[in-house]
């Protein structure tokens, strides 16, 4: 079984730290695909086949193998594995044939018939098996071995529920037992990200911990980036409607964190040797007693807590034009966030004719772009329309929001900077929407992605402050509110140490945060220390990472590789348009302190551009063209001087220390980045800073 | 040579290949070999970090315990051959690990066919022997 763990081990270990890119596929990220080390899994993806040797397997390595015998330390682990996974298998099904000739063997036999073909053999016995024996381990008295229950379902989670309900009868006082335990030593309030890294830590440092998650929605912990990424991307339908998606290592992903069987139901969980994690679905925690520690909920239900992390994170904002407006309106806007409105956008793009996203921040540039591929092999119109310049206005310098916008046209979309809605009504079957500029847009649907509106409703009954600068909880370095009160995620305002008091709407955030107040709460007694990132892909071409305060109105510095022959004539074309081509040549040959070269466009034969290794020329020529026209039509793009923003660096100063970076289209590179913000030294020349990122390092 | 121009507040610098061939100057080192926030699966003190994200959910599912159990026996074992004195937290663990096929998987098909899972040990083994290729290239630039 160690080679049950070790494949497990092994698979997880290399989905996190090996990564490839493909054209043709939306770039996956870490984050994602493995949720506690967003960066470690987008550490090789520029590298097919780059296999990045997990650290945990070279720790174990170096650990094993104090200087020799490595073969032989192989052939114990393997020969322990076969030897305990052929024992394993004499013992499960030993106990099959034990039960089958007991006196409920009746039962035992129904039950097997009714197993639906789908469901494995194998994970019928064995999910008979926890039957008899946590009975026989939690519940003494107990002197039958218990019945059997019919598996029905193939779905595991009916089947593990079925499994779950067939325990009880030996529970002592289960009937007595309310649905809802009255206390829970951990309680967490919030079922996302933030949330599942708290439970993950709690149960890595508290392994037999008790843990109670409260939470609104009606779903078990899932990821919210596939939501507006991955799921849009993916070639199988059948796999996208049970909201998964494969990974770029052919792995099938889902968006939970953990399949059902993983969470023990909460009126089972104080009977629990080795503890585990119960979800609470639908119920709301109204407000805390932080002196007599204890939570109630909507439906009056009290829960006293040891410790409890508030992890609530927020909801979607509107803007007040949609929120007067009629009811035929409001039906036809989707105020993105979960996994209901992804679903609701999935069917609605699939027959609309014409779909407004109002935002041009991370999440309304990516739906977007995802859109906009839809949009490809459809009549499908996509619009977004936001107040700013460009896309990603308060995140990016204005040249390069400026060309992300260009980006972002060319995935097939209408942009219109520095508009917003002015009036909404509903005529006719339609959205009519009218906007500052004058114009009206006749529209199906409306997505408004406008940021966050943080969750701190029971901050007031609660006794707990709320920020009036950022949002959310007010917290201290270790995350804690008050006594055994911690808050983490998009709903806490907390003080790092480093850059000071902020709160961060990031996934890569959620999870440092979560895990953190997870690792606090068991006594860990740790500041915010490890800097989160965050990413974004503006469609297949252009990815970047981000960390620290990056906010456009900090001056900037950047530092791009410069361009060579990888501007070929399809990337500046899909940049702004044919007749900037020209503005190109003419700017390169004047600059004074380049009067030899022309290398803006010329290919240089020598040398292999980055450019060819990885897209397909045919298909986006197309694309180009179609931006070609719109941007003659449209007459919105500044005309940006033509560099070539392929790869390079952005450091964002704040009194002239770097506060913040951003990676463009680089990877592997994060570390240096954190510790160059870890660091927060005032640099004297920021070019020689960059040349730490080794900039032109896939080049020749 | 590189160019540069500014935007407001924005400076944008070019820089070709040949710029960037000397070595930064400017005051700070990267070492990646010491970069303490993360420390891996093995803690400076020799302990095992069960908080490692690369151990994925194995120390906090519902088999975390056995897993604590199985593991921290082994890495604490100073028998010949090493764990050789752990077998009954072994035993534990994939007991425990059975009754969750779900998700500790043997690998896609939940086949217990001998033939699969020699399959499997092969494949790991294979990795394995990747690492310790790596690891003893690593462990040499560390020593020089």
């Amino acid at each position: 079984m160690f080679r049950v763990a070790g494949s497990v081990t092994a698979s997880r270990l290399s989905a996190v730290c090996c990564r490839t890119v493909t054209a043709k596929q939306f770039q996956v990220h870490g984050a994602s695909l493995h949720v506690l080390s967003s960066e470690t899994s987008r550490k090789s993806r520029n590298g097919p086949a780059h296999h990045r040797i997990p650290p945990s397997w070279q720790s174990v390595r170096t650990m094993a193998s104090a200087g020799d015998s490595q073969a032989k330390i192989n052939y114990i682990f393997y020969g322990l594995a076969v030897l305990f996974g052929g024992g394993g298998i004499i013992y499960w099904w030993s106990r099959k044939y034990m039960r089958e000739t007991s006196k409920d063997g009746n039962k035992t036999k129904k039950s097997t018939a009714a197993v639906p073909a789908e469901s494995k053999e194998a994970t019928e016995p064995v999910s008979e098996k926890p039957t008899s024996e946590t009975t026989k381990s939690e519940a003494p008295p107990a002197e039958l071995p218990p019945t059997e229950t019919p598996a029905e379902a193939a779905a595991p989670d009916a089947e593990s529920k079925k499994l779950l309900d067939a325990m009880p009868q030996s529970y002592p006082d289960y009937e007595v037992m309310p649905d809802i335990p009255g206390h829970a030593k951990y309680l967490l309030i919030g079922g996302g990200t933030a949330s599942f890294a708290a439970f993950r830590a709690i149960r890595a440092s508290d392994a037999k911990a008790q843990v109670l998650v409260v939470t609104e929605e009606e779903e078990l912990p899932y990821m919210r980036p596939p939501l507006s990424k991955e799921l849009w991307y993916s070639d199988e339908p059948k796999l996208v409607e049970k909201l998964k998606f494969k990974q770029w290592n052919g792995k099938e992903r889902s968006v939970y964190y953990n399949p059902p069987s993983f969470y023990v139901e909460p009126k089972e969980l104080a009977y629990q040797e080795n503890g585990g994690v119960a979800v609470v679905k639908g119920r709301k925690v109204m407000k805390l007693d932080p002196q007599k520690q204890v939570a109630v909920l909507d439906n009056g239900w009290e829960i006293f807590y040891d410790k409890v992390l508030i992890a609530t994170g927020g909801r979607p904002r509107n803007i007040p034009v949609f929120e007067r407006a009629s009811q035929e309106v409001k039906d036809r806007v989707t105020l993105f966030r979960g996994i209901k409105d992804f679903k609701r956008l999935d069917e609605v793009s699939r027959n609309a004719s014409t779909i407004v996203v109002v935002g041009g921040g991370f999440l309304g540039s990516e739906l977007t772009c995802a859109l906009g591929k839809r949009s490809r092999d459809s009549s499908l119109k996509v619009i977004q329309m936001f107040p700013e310049p460009g896309n990603m206005g308060k995140v990016l310098p204005e040249y390069l929001s400026q060309w992300t916008t260009a980006k972002v046209r060319g995935e097939g979309a209408t942009v219109k900077p520095e508009t917003f809605v002015k009036r909404a009504r509903f005529s006719d079957g339609k959205v009519i929407l009218k906007l500052n500029t004058g114009e009206e847009i006749s529209t199906d649907h409306v997505v408004v992605a406008v940021g966050l509106e943080p969750n701190t409703e029971l901050a007031k009954e609660s006794g707990l402050e709320v920020d009036d600068t950022y949002g959310g909880f007010r917290v201290n370095a270790e995350l804690e509110a008050r006594s055994d009160i911690w808050v983490a995620g998009d709903a806490s305002s907390f003080y790092d140490i480093k850059l000071g008091r902020r709160r961060v709407e990031h996934h890569d955030h959620a999870v440092v945060s979560g895990r953190l107040a997870g690792e606090n709460m068991t006594g860990a007694r740790k500041p915010y220390w490890h800097q989160s990132m965050f990413w974004s892909d503006l469609g297949p071409d252009v990815g970047y990472e981000a960390i620290g305060i990056v906010d456009s109105s900090l001056p900037t510095v950047a530092v791009f590789a410069k361009a060579t022959e990888k501007d070929t004539p399809k990337a500046v074309v899909e940049e702004t348009g044919e007749s900037l081509r020209s503005v190109t040549e003419t700017e390169a040959i004047k600059d004074p302190s380049d009067p030899a070269s022309a290398t803006g466009v010329e290919p240089s034969a020598s040398e292999k551009t980055e450019s060819a290794t990885d897209e397909e020329p045919a298909p986006d020529v197309e694309a180009a063209a179609k931006l070609v026209a719109e941007v003659e039509t449209e007459n919105r793009v500044a005309p940006t001087p033509k560099e070539d923003y392929g790869k390079g660096v952005i450091f964002y100063l704040r009194d002239d220390i770097i506060v913040g970076i951003v990676l463009w289209n680089l990877f592997n590179r994060m570390p240096i980045a954190r510790k160059i913000i870890k660091e927060g030294k005032q640099h004297q020349d920021l070019a020689e800073v960059a040349k730490l990122f080794d900039l032109h390092a896939d080049e020749d | 040579m590189s160019y540069c121009r500014e935007q407001g507040k924005d400076k944008i610098i070019f820089v070709t290949k040949e710029d960037h061939e000397s070595p930064s100057t400017a005051d700070i080192t990267y070492n990646p070999e010491e970069d303490d926030d993360s420390p891996g699966l093995i803690l400076p003190n020799g302990e095992i970090n069960w908080q490692c994200p690369c151990l994925g959910g194995m120390a906090s599912g519902p088999c975390g315990e056995p897993f604590k159990e199985a593991f921290s026996c082994f890495h604490y074992s100073q028998a010949e051959p090493k764990g050789s004195d752990c077998i009954e937290e072994f035993r534990s663990m994939q007991e425990c690990m059975s009754k969750y096929p779900e998700l500790y998987p043997f690998d896609k098909d939940e086949d217990n066919d001998k033939e699969e899972q020699t399959k499997t040990t092969t494949t790991v083994e294979q990795k394995t022997s990747e690492e310790v290729a790596v690891t003893k290239e690593s462990t040499a630039t560390r020593a020089s």
